[in-house]
Formats: structure tokens, C-alpha cells, sequence
């Protein structure tokens, strides 16, 4: 087997095998300490040839051996210890577990990642570690810290869980619904970022977008009919269908109005739309990023941005707005109003928005302003709009883009 | 596992309730007790006296220095905790919740260090 197959072979089964392991050792800390052992006497045997029939129960049994070698090589607690060996020698996972008692482990841990007591980057941070399987570096990269900051703060996480007592659970009936949200709030975070980076020379990180659809297909296979997770995964699935299509060769931003839809991912569109019908026939409250997802179909299914069904586009981001109002989707609404109502009616909705003091801050808000006021031909209006939006982006791309509008409006 | 739950409120907001309301708050925080005395999870607690009464100690270079006051001035102050034995996080947080102070004050959930963890 060569390295890159092992790896491969590591980065499928990483979560899998360590939410096994730690309901088997029932310590986060130690069970992945292990697992990374584990993995460096799989790279020695593998790639001699010694490759197991079933990987993932190679490693957790070979992990399974490493904690009690640890536990005993921490001579403090003696006494206790040998108790503690004891157990996890008598956990022995059978040799063929149940599909679903794997798929709780697994549920157990993105719940245990996500849970509330941790801040809602440090959740981010800990499911790109332990659920996807990111390398330390890799996350670190994602949060543009240095990988010795990013490592104390997933140490200090891990330290959390055991210390303040979070437990290693999918949660009961009465708070299923409320942790599922924060569940889907961290993969739509891990998405956002891919979609459009925060700041940096490139647009987007597929890499991000990738992981967190992979993380809701998962996630839709363990809880299935649930109108959240399918509205997400679809959400997710018709944005990122479209990536081929939103950057020039050279890197530089194409519009929505001026892609050619030929690019866009046909079958990814149409898996997105497929799970919006699925979606729609769960019972139930309408969900927000179901409706999110409504509103990417309806983008993705129009022939043109003129023939855009801008009309129903509006009308949803209204729902939206009923459901959870904020001043975000306030914007979208405005933006969308604009190519029904025209731009001057947009305008006064956005300029509400900022005389409330909403979205301080949120560099979006100047970009769709200048936009509005460009298409109104107040152009120096919409020129120093458009440096306002300048300055409060970090991302290249953008900054190019408005240079760009600014240069055309000459 | 054993948590402490600090209440922190608003005293000088808290001081401005009429004798009513008073009243109302300290049946609930009564009720509140009871309950977690009934459930087990109870292993103490007590009101504090507001930060009027406080006094600060600090020993430098073998002196000890007095000051009078809290250590440090907050919009909010602690006013109580609690005690309580819990299962996890999940359950001190719900135990914590119903504390009637965390409707207007915030409450901080802290495991206690256990020594042989």
C-alpha cells in the first residue's frame, strides 16, 4: 500500500474509529492521543504489506492497546489504574458491532464538538480536528492562527470536556432540536468560510466547502428526515454547484449576472433540488435553510439572471424574515427587492438598516449600497460607497471587484 | 461531578425592587431550593450580602493590605451560589437555568476541582 493510500485510507476512518474509541476508553484526550499511534504503526505495517481486511477495527483495536499501555506508563494513580485497565480491556468492541451503535458513536461525537459550552469557533475547530479528521495545521490554516496557538486552544477544549463534565451523548428528545441547530450553525460556518473566505488572495477554499458537505451528508444519513439537515445539505450542495462559475482563470470575482450558467455542476444542482422537494415534504415548522435552499434553487433553475423569478425570490427572503429576523436578511431582501421594486426603493431599505445602526461593521452592507447607487447613477455617491466597502473587506478579490465597478462607471 | 453556581446580578438595579417584588423573588428562590434539596443535587448555599459590605484582602511583602469593596468593580456582582452534585455540564447548565436570578442576572457554572481527576 503506498502512503497516499494509507492516508487516504487514515482520513475516511479518522472520526469513525476515534468516536468508537473514546466510548470504548471513555476519555477524549487519551482516545486520540491513541489513535494517533495507532495511525504511525499502520504507516510502518501497511505499507509493508500487512493491510487489515477491516481498517477501522484494526485501529481501534490496535488504539484500544495504546491507552492501556499509556494508562500504565502514567505511574500517578496506581491502584485506580488497574481498575481502569481492567475496563477497557473488558470493552472489547465486537468484531462486528452494529452498524447504528457506530453511527451513535458517531452522532455522539459532532454532538459532544458542537456543544454550546464551547465558543462557536472553538466548536468549528474541534469538529474540523476530531469529526473531519483536519490535521492540526490544517485547521489552524482554516482560522488564519498560527498552528501552536490553534493546538492550545484545541488542548484546552479537549481539557474542557473532561474537566467541566460535557458529556459524550446525543442529547434527549427535549434538546435534540435546539443542539441540531448549533450542529448545523458550526457546518454552515465551516461552508461560509469556503464559500467566500474572510480575507486572503483567494475567493474561495473549495477544500472548507467540500468538508462541510461531506459532514451534512453524514449527517443526513444518521438523522434522516430531518428538514434542517436536508435544507442545509441542499443549500450547500446549489451554492457550491455554481464555484466554477464565480472566478475568472486569473482569480478575480465573475458576478451571479455575469456567469455563464454553462459552468455550474448540472448533477450537483440537481441532487440540491431533489433534496428541496424531499425537504418540503417533511412536516413541520419551515425551516431557515430550507428556505435559504428554496430561494439558491430558484437561482439555480433560472435560464438567465433576467429571468430570474426575482418576484418569488423576494417573496422568501420575506419568510425568512418572519422566521428569524435579522439585519442580514434584511439586506438579501433589499438586494432582491431591488430587481422588482427598482434600486431607489432597495436603497431606502438599506439606508433604514444602517440608521437603526444594524450591521456596523458588516462589510457586505456598503458593497450592496454602492450597488444600488451605481444602478441609480449616483455615481459619487456609489464611488465612495464603494470605497467604504473597500476598506472593510480583507478578501483581494472583493477589492478588485469594486475597484473594478469604479473604473466602469467613468 | 460537583459544580458551584455563582449568581451574578445587577445590585443597585436588584435593591430598587419594591417590597412586593421582593417578596415574590424570595418565595421562588425558596420554591427553587426546595426543589434541588428534594432532587439531590443539593449540597449548599446561601445569599450574599451586596458588595457595600465587602472587603478585600491582599498580603505583599509579608503586609497585609485591607481595601474596602469588591476586587475588582463589574456591572454585575456576585450576590449567591450554589453547591450542587450533577451528572454532566447538561445538567448543572438546566439546574442552573431555574435559578430565578438568571431571568435578569447571569449565572457562571464551575466544576469544583477534584483531585484525583
Amino acid at each position: 500500500m503506498t502512503p497516499s493510500e494509507i492516508d487516504r485510507i487514515f482520513r475516511d476512518e479518522a472520526g469513525r474509529a476515534l468516536a468508537t474509541l473514546i466510548r470504548l476508553v471513555g476519555d477524549f484526550d487519551l482516545a486520540e492521543d491513541a489513535l494517533q499511534d495507532a495511525f504511525a504503526v499502520a504507516l510502518d505495517r501497511w505499507a509493508a504489506g500487512e493491510v487489515p481486511a477491516n481498517p477501522r477495527a484494526w485501529l481501534v483495536n490496535v488504539a484500544r492497546h495504546k491507552v492501556i499501555d499509556r494508562i500504565r506508563r502514567q505511574a500517578v494513580f496506581r491502584g485506580k489504574q488497574e481498575a481502569l485497565v481492567h475496563e477497557i480491556e473488558l470493552n472489547v468492541p465486537a468484531a462486528d458491532e452494529p452498524p447504528a451503535m457506530l453511527d451513535d458513536d458517531m452522532l455522539r461525537l459532532i454532538f459532544t464538538c458542537c456543544h454550546p459550552a464551547f465558543a462557536p469557533e472553538v466548536q468549528v475547530a474541534l469538529t474540523l480536528r476530531t469529526v473531519c479528521g483536519l490535521s492540526t495545521t490544517q485547521v489552524a490554516r482554516a482560522f488564519l492562527v498560527g498552528e501552536e496557538a490553534m493546538a492550545q486552544r484545541l488542548v484546552r477544549a479537549k481539557q474542557k470536556i473532561r474537566l467541566a463534565g460535557i458529556p459524550y451523548e446525543v442529547p434527549e428528545r427535549e434538546e435534540l432540536a435546539t443542539r441540531l441547530e448549533g450542529v448545523l450553525a458550526v457546518i454552515y460556518l465551516v461552508f461560509t468560510e469556503g464559500y467566500v473566505a474572510t480575507s486572503g488572495a483567494d475567493l474561495m477554499r473549495p477544500d472548507f466547502a467540500i468538508e462541510a458537505i461531506r459532514l451534512a451528508r453524514l449527517l443526513d444519513r444518521l438523522m434522516p428526515d430531518r428538514a434542517g439537515i436536508k435544507g442545509l445539505l441542499a443549500l450547500m450542495l446549489l451554492h457550491d454547484a455554481r464555484r466554477a462559475g464565480r472566478e475568472t482563470a486569473a482569480g478575480d470575482i465573475v458576478l451571479l449576472e455575469e456567469q455563464d450558467r454553462s459552468l455550474w455542476d448540472r448533477a450537483q444542482i440537481e441532487e440540491g433540488l431533489r433534496l428541496v422537494d424531499d425537504a418540503l415534504r417533511v412536516p413541520g415548522l419551515p425551516q431557515p435553510y430550507l428556505v435559504q435552499a428554496a430561494i439558491a434553487a430558484l437561482h439555480a433553475r433560472a435560464p438567465s439572471y433576467e429571468q430570474t423569478d426575482w418576484r418569488q425570490i423576494t417573496g422568501l427572503y420575506g419568510v425568512l424574515l418572519r422566521i428569524g429576523p435579522s439585519p442580514v436578511i434584511e439586506l438579501n431582501h433589499a438586494a432582491a427587492l431591488s430587481m422588482v421594486d427598482g434600486p431607489a426603493r432597495a436603497l431606502d431599505l438599506v439606508d433604514a438598516i444602517s440608521a437603526r445602526g444594524g450591521l456596523r461593521g458588516y462589510a457586505l452592507l456598503p458593497a450592496v449600497r454602492a450597488d444600488l447607487l451605481r444602478r441609480l447613477g449616483r455615481k459619487d455617491e456609489a464611488r465612495e460607497a464603494y470605497q467604504a466597502a473597500t476598506a472593510a473587506t480583507q478578501l483581494e478579490p472583493l477589492r478588485r471587484l469594486y475597484a473594478r465597478r469604479v473604473r466602469e462607471m467613468r | 461531578m460537583q459544580y458551584l453556581l455563582m449568581i451574578y446580578q445587577n445590585e443597585a438595579e436588584y435593591a430598587k425592587n419594591d417590597e412586593a417584588t421582593s417578596q415574590k423573588i424570595l418565595a421562588e428562590y425558596q420554591a427553587f431550593t426546595q426543589s434541588i434539596v428534594q432532587s439531590g443535587n443539593y449540597k449548599g448555599g446561601d445569599r450574599l450580602r451586596p458588595t457595600t459590605t465587602a472587603t478585600t484582602v491582599r498580603v505583599r511583602d509579608g503586609k497585609t493590605l485591607m481595601t474596602d469593596g469588591p476586587f475588582a468593580e463589574t456591572r454585575e456582582q456576585l450576590a449567591g451560589y450554589y453547591l450542587i452534585e450533577a451528572k454532566d455540564i447538561d445538567a448543572a447548565t438546566a439546574i442552573a437555568a431555574r435559578i430565578p436570578s438568571a431571568r435578569i442576572g447571569s449565572i457562571e457554572v464551575r466544576p469544583i476541582w477534584e483531585h484525583d481527576k
